[in-house]
């Protein structure tokens, strides 16, 4: 319990990961929220790469969790330029309302 | 190891909190600044496992830019405010919650036996090309492998960025009408004939200009 191991970041991962998942699923008022949550379960992966990459002595995990760094800012720019675009077209983000598509 | 222990601790239980108040917030402001507090706590994990060069650059790419580019959209589209229940929905009344909440904790629950029960591969110790070494920072140990062994995955993600870049900027760029912008072309393009008028000039009558 006292000693940090590999464990322990591995399950404070899962949670966020879980966390991030459940805000993706539950959330039907707001695309930014979802956007959020994806950023808390790209997070929950960099927290497993570079604990891994700490415990087992090699930095290429640490080099991907820079990588990945990079496409959740481009990721971001994008999803976010999209919703501008969206808001300005129909006046509303709300998830329940985005229907176009008929999912 | 008392103190690694308890900043542990202390920094994930920050972060989980955080993580669930980014979920549950009925203000998307106040989203937006669980999401900093979150990034802010795990970059400090980073920091105290030894990853200090990642850590500062969470801080400044996560902190400084994507949340602050999350914030300006939050404030510019007006949506700030969630109005009603926390999740219930207009048009199915709420079924989706324990549909999500089920599927959520069967994932979690799998990924919870699997860090229960994994293995190293035997011969994993062997195959590890880059060995933190502990002479140089880990700033410097990371710029020898990125700079050589990665330079062009490091390129490839510059282009990424450059192609996001030009996507937003495509995406959000709108023709206004009515206002009035400089024609560079047709500024540098002016010859001599059509920016310069030489008139006859009669004594004592002065100049016609609109002639």
């Amino acid at each position: 319990m006292l000693s940090i191991g590999l464990g322990h970041y591995l399950t404070l991962a899962a949670i966020i990961f879980t966390i991030g998942v459940v805000g993706i699923f539950l959330n039907r008022k707001n695309v930014i929220v979802i956007l959020m949550s994806i950023e808390l379960i790209l997070l929950a992966v960099n927290i497993n790469l570079v604990a891994f990459s700490i415990f087992i002595n090699d930095l290429s995990g640490q080099i991907f969790t820079l990588f990945i760094l990079t496409v959740a800012a481009a990721e971001a720019a994008i999803g976010l330029a999209i919703i501008v675009v969206y808001f300005r077209n129909s006046d509303t983000i709300r998830v329940e309302e985005i229907k176009n598509l008929k999912g | 190891m008392i103190a690694h222990s308890v900043f542990f601790y202390i920094f994930s239980l920050i972060a989980i909190v955080s993580a669930v108040m980014v979920t549950v917030s009925k203000n998307t402001v106040h989203s937006v600044f669980f999401l900093i507090l979150d990034f802010i706590s795990i970059s400090c994990l980073f920091i105290m496992i030894g990853a200090e060069f990642l850590g500062m650059i969470m801080l400044i790419v996560y902190v400084g830019a994507v949340a602050v580019l999350f914030l300006f959209v939050v404030m510019m589209l007006n949506v700030a405010e969630q109005k009603g229940q926390w999740f219930s929905s207009r048009w199915d009344g709420g079924t989706h919650i324990p549909v999500g909440l089920l599927v959520s904790l069967i994932i979690f629950f799998e990924l919870i036996i699997v860090i229960g029960g994994w293995k190293y591969k035997p011969d994993l110790l062997n195959s590890l090309s880059i060995n933190i070494s502990t002479e140089v920072t880990n700033t410097r140990s990371i710029g020898n492998v990125l700079y050589t062994d990665y330079i062009h995955l490091f390129q490839i993600s510059g282009m990424i960025l450059l192609v996001a870049m030009i996507g937003a900027i495509v995406l959000t760029y709108r023709e206004r009408v009515g206002v009035k912008r400089q024609s560079y072309v047709k500024q540098i393009s002016r010859e001599r004939d059509e920016g310069v008028d030489l008139v006859e000039a009669e004594k004592n009558k002065g100049v016609k200009i609109d002639a």
